[in-house]
């Protein structure tokens, strides 16, 4: 199995099974056994040159090297907190990492109840009672909601309505699975990063069939009338859905507090770090929407010991089962990323994770309080509590300033000419000095 | 040798669990916020890191994976997943925030232009995106670019037709996409009717949906007709990757006539399921097509550089960021390791392997010849039941009841990871569940985990949480 071997290195037939083989099935060469025109035919030269193992890890190693080494303090909608090590070393355990998913669920108990315990996590932190754990992202997870809606809608309503500060490329995912299901989507507007609510209300009506809002807000702002706007969804029989992610979760108050209908978000905040945008799409409803919920749900059954024992459930809104008729196309999805929250999750405890919120609080505070001392800078610019990130209003260019910063090793959002944006968590609170000093010397 | 399954319990369950060992719930009330912007309290497991560990090495020696054994699930193509992968992505320059300016991730762009460049060649395709997120996203994508490619020619065309032996994603990605789905017969030899084919397509076809080997395994020998077809009354051809296995360095869709097609790189490229995923679904394009592709794609510059860019008549976005990253970076390395002869030699490999096991199984298995999978029949036996014996042989069983042209089906797929040692253990554990009895069949299996489940119960009365449980809580609103 070395890199010299020709052929796949990881078929372990030797020549001489393959004659055998090929002698049972009647064929003398492997060939025969392609039943393929000839006119389709092709000759495999792909043009793809092999390498060893070393030489293949070496190659992408120095590849990858290539990027800069920089220290990050993007947000905007891809947040990374430090994952313990523990999350590494037991979800890379191969039994997990190799498994598919769980059809034969008496072969794959240890996979069912971890993605159970994932979905209690959830249940737990957003009071709502039924969790998926098979999102691709929170754009995605959003799409869903609004199809969900369109399914369950009481009323003849199209119009899903978004914050105006929805990160376009949010928006753009919501429009696709939108035009699909014959829905709209229009923005309503902000005041001082958070939702308008006297526009909020003029614009929803017997038509609106979802609300939609997030907290913490792209820009980092705390929503302060969140029930308000469930109030108002429910008057019009539109649903409210919300989007946030756990740590906020753990702090903020609860979706089922203030009448959210859906809560989406991203999971993969925690237990997956930096993946160049990689997630895990949120998705938590009410009990009285279970049938027409998306993808995978993990349930407790028991066997013929009479034991407790975990299954998937409710299969029969699924692709393989329904058809077009299913609630979503979701097949292959993200669990192996829910069984990385969920570690994560359980390592912090209520403790650490409590700690982690607030922090995200205390930590942006104080961040923005020091880029404020900085001459030509203001911040935050929105007069409101922020979780992780907050903008900073610059006399010089933004774009400019970004630029002299990422040429001292950081990375930060230039969100129009004269706005920055900085996120901060546990992750890279610990170069906040430098970070200080550098845009004192650059802005 | 026989795999038998570790079995942690305690009393009336198996490893109980988390919030069950130990909870704490915390008051909120010195938060850094207004007492009316914050929950009041929050319970939670809260297990120290050495319970935490044996916990979830308990749970992994309570799952099967292919590292397990033989994992021989039709259409998911469970092939070994090499170690060299995760190495390669646990890299640490891997782990970039997706907003870092381009100039600033030359290395990762450089990956992902190279990845869309020989997905291309093994596709036969001209143009690649990265960015939907699994095999169904990645049809979903290919129909989003079908009907901006239609709307942007003023053709209102409303269908799309799925034969039916297609995987179930087929028909939901279409609707999703707000096509109606026009179901396609099958011929008696379990291919393309190529007269039901002349009368389902219209003027308001917009696409056909088609796997080459199909489901049973078979290659569509008229595939040039089929697409011929299709062209000739104005719609597209997708090809559905699940079954690309099959035809590394063999044939390729775009020279078949596929316009649009998606690789599932978790199967066909060895980068692990994850217990269903993250996988990756790239979608690639004959020329005509790129420019519909989703936002952002890569490319790389007149200068040697890589950038990011919006294509001119961009579909938009299918993912919040660029997709599965580090999946995408595991098939990667996996082409890269086995270059054209390991890849072509995978293929080979694996159809060997099937037609191997297809041979030596006592299973009727209807139509022929075989590709890298075959649908073998249980006559009058439940196809359930002959799946849960065989978990008592320690192997993992076929993917059963379908496709439900074949009565009571077990797909077969044993990859080309499989020697002929496990496929002769494959061999014996059908063979044992073919000679079995009723009450054998319907009582199995013994040596898991868990005994045989009612999934009929728990569907009856849904428990998706711990407080939903008996002992937890009520199962309505916690």
């Amino acid at each position: 199995m070395t890199g010299t071997r020709e052929g796949s290195p990881y078929a372990p037939h030797t020549d001489a099974e393959t004659r055998a083989m090929l002698e049972t099935v009647g064929a003398d060469d492997v060939d025969e056994l392609f039943d393929i025109p000839e006119a389709v035919q092709f000759d495999r030269a792909f043009g793809i040159e092999a390498r060893d193992d070393a030489g293949t890890a070496r190659e992408i190693a120095g590849t990858l090297a290539e990027n800069d080494d920089m220290t990050s303090f993007l947000g905007r909608g891809h947040y990374v907190h430090h994952v313990p090590a523990v999350v590494d070393r037991l979800s890379s355990r191969s039994e997990f990492l190799t498994s598919y998913t769980q059809y034969q669920p008496e072969i794959a108990q240890g996979f069912l109840q971890a993605l159970f315990e994932y979905q209690s996590m959830l249940v737990d932190l957003t009071g709502l009672p039924v969790a998926n754990a098979s999102m691709y992202d929170h754009a995605t997870a959003l799409g869903e909601a609004a199809t969900l809606a369109a399914r369950v809608r009481s009323t003849s309503g199209s119009r899903v309505l978004v914050p105006e500060l929805l990160p376009l490329r949010r928006r753009s995912v919501l429009e696709n699975y939108a035009e699909g299901a014959d829905l709209t989507v229009e923005s309503y507007p902000t005041d001082d990063g958070n939702a308008d609510l006297d526009a909020l209300t003029s614009m929803v009506d017997s038509d609106t069939l979802m609300v939609y809002a997030e907290n913490p807000t792209v820009r980092g702002t705390i929503e302060e009338r969140l029930s308000a706007v469930g109030d108002l969804a429910a008057d019009s029989e539109a649903l409210f859905c919300l989007g946030t992610d756990p740590v906020a979760l753990s702090l903020l108050e609860t979706p089922a507090s203030v009448g959210a209908d859906v809560v989406v978000g991203d999971a993969g905040t925690l237990g997956l770090g930096h993946a160049h945008g990689m997630g895990h799409g949120l998705f938590v409803t009410r009990e009285q929407f279970l049938r027409q919920v998306p993808g995978r749900l993990v349930g407790a059954g028991t066997d013929e010991r009479g034991r407790r024992a975990y299954t998937l459930t409710l299969q029969t809104r699924e692709q393989h089962i329904r058809r077009e008729r299913a609630t979503s196309n979701i097949c292959t999805n993200q669990a192996w990323v829910a069984l990385r929250t969920a570690i994560h999750l359980a390592w912090l405890g209520p403790d650490g994770l409590l700690e982690l919120a607030e922090r995200a609080v205390r930590d942006a505070r104080t961040l923005a309080s020091r880029v404020d001392d900085i001459d030509g800078v203001r911040a935050p610019v929105h007069d409101r509590h922020h979780f992780r990130e907050f903008l900073a209003a610059t006399d010089r260019p933004a774009p400019e300033i970004r630029d002299a910063l990422l040429d001292r090793g950081y990375a930060v959002h230039a969100v129009d000419d004269h706005r920055l944006q900085l996120c901060v968590t546990d992750a890279n609170e610990h170069a906040t000095d430098g970070l200080v000093a550098a845009l004192s010397e650059v802005a | 040798m026989r795999y038998d399954q570790a079995r942690w319990a305690d009393e009336d369950r198996y490893e109980p669990l988390l919030i069950e060992k130990r909870s704490e719930t915390v008051e909120i009330d010195d938060a850094p916020l207004p007492e009316e912007l914050t929950r009041d309290e929050l319970t939670m497991a809260a297990p120290a890191e050495p319970e935490l560990a044996r916990h979830y090495t308990r749970l992994s020696q309570e799952t099967y994976g292919v590292d397990s054994g033989p994992f021989p699930l039709g259409s998911c193509t469970m092939k070994y997943n090499p170690a060299l992968l995760e190495r390669v992505a646990s890299d640490e320059n891997a782990a970039v925030h997706p907003d870092r300016p381009d100039e600033s991730v030359q290395g990762t762009l450089e990956v992902m232009a190279t990845l869309q460049e020989w997905l291309g060649r093994i596709g036969g395709m001209d143009a690649v995106t990265l960015q939907p997120p699994a095999g169904a996203a990645g049809e979903y994508t290919g129909l989003l670019i079908t009907r901006a490619y239609h709307e942007q020619r003023g053709e209102d065309r409303t269908e799309v037709v799925v034969p039916d032996s297609a995987h179930g994603t087929n028909f939901a990605s279409a609707a999703m996409a707000g096509f109606d789905v026009v179901e396609l017969p099958s011929g008696d030899d379990g291919r393309v009717n190529l007269e039901a084919l002349e009368a389902a397509v219209g003027e308001e076809t917009a696409a056909l949906m088609l796997t080459n080997p199909n489901t049973l395994g078979l290659f569509e020998r008229d595939i040039e007709t089929v697409t011929e077809v299709v062209h000739d009354a104005g719609g597209l051809v997708y090809y559905d990757g699940a079954n690309l296995n099959a035809l590394l360095g063999q044939a390729r869709p775009g020279d078949m006539g596929f316009d649009v097609m998606h690789y599932n790189v978790h199967k066909t490229f060895a980068t692990p399921h994850g217990g269903g995923g993250p996988g990756a679904g790239p979608v690639g394009v004959r020329e005509d097509l790129a420019p519909y592709l989703p936002a952002p794609h890569v490319r790389e510059t007149d200068g040697g550089t890589y950038e990011r860019y919006e294509p001119a008549h961009s579909i938009g976005k299918v993912h919040g960021f660029e997709g599965n990253w580090l999946v995408l970076l595991k098939a990667y390395a996996y082409i890269r390791r086995l270059g054209d002869e390991g890849l072509a030699d995978a293929s080979a490999k694996a159809v060997l392997n099937a037609n191997y096991l297809a041979e030596r199984i006592d299973f009727e298995v209807p139509y022929g010849p075989f590709h890298h999978e075959f649908v073998a029949s249980a006559g009058d036996r439940d196809a359930a039941d002959v799946a849960k014996h065989m978990l008592d042989h320690g192997v993992h069983p076929p993917t059963t009841k379908w496709p439900e042209l074949v009565e009571e089906a077990l797909m077969v797929e044993p990859t080309e990871a499989e020697s002929r040692e496990t496929l002769d253990l494959l061999v014996a554990a059908f063979d044992a569940a073919g000679d079995a009895d009723a009450d054998a069949l319907e009582s199995a299996p013994h040596r898991t985990t868990a005994s045989r489940i009612d999934q009929v119960a728990a569907a009856r009365s849904p428990r998706l949480s711990w407080r939903a449980l008996d002992d937890g809580g009520s199962r309505t609103d916690p």
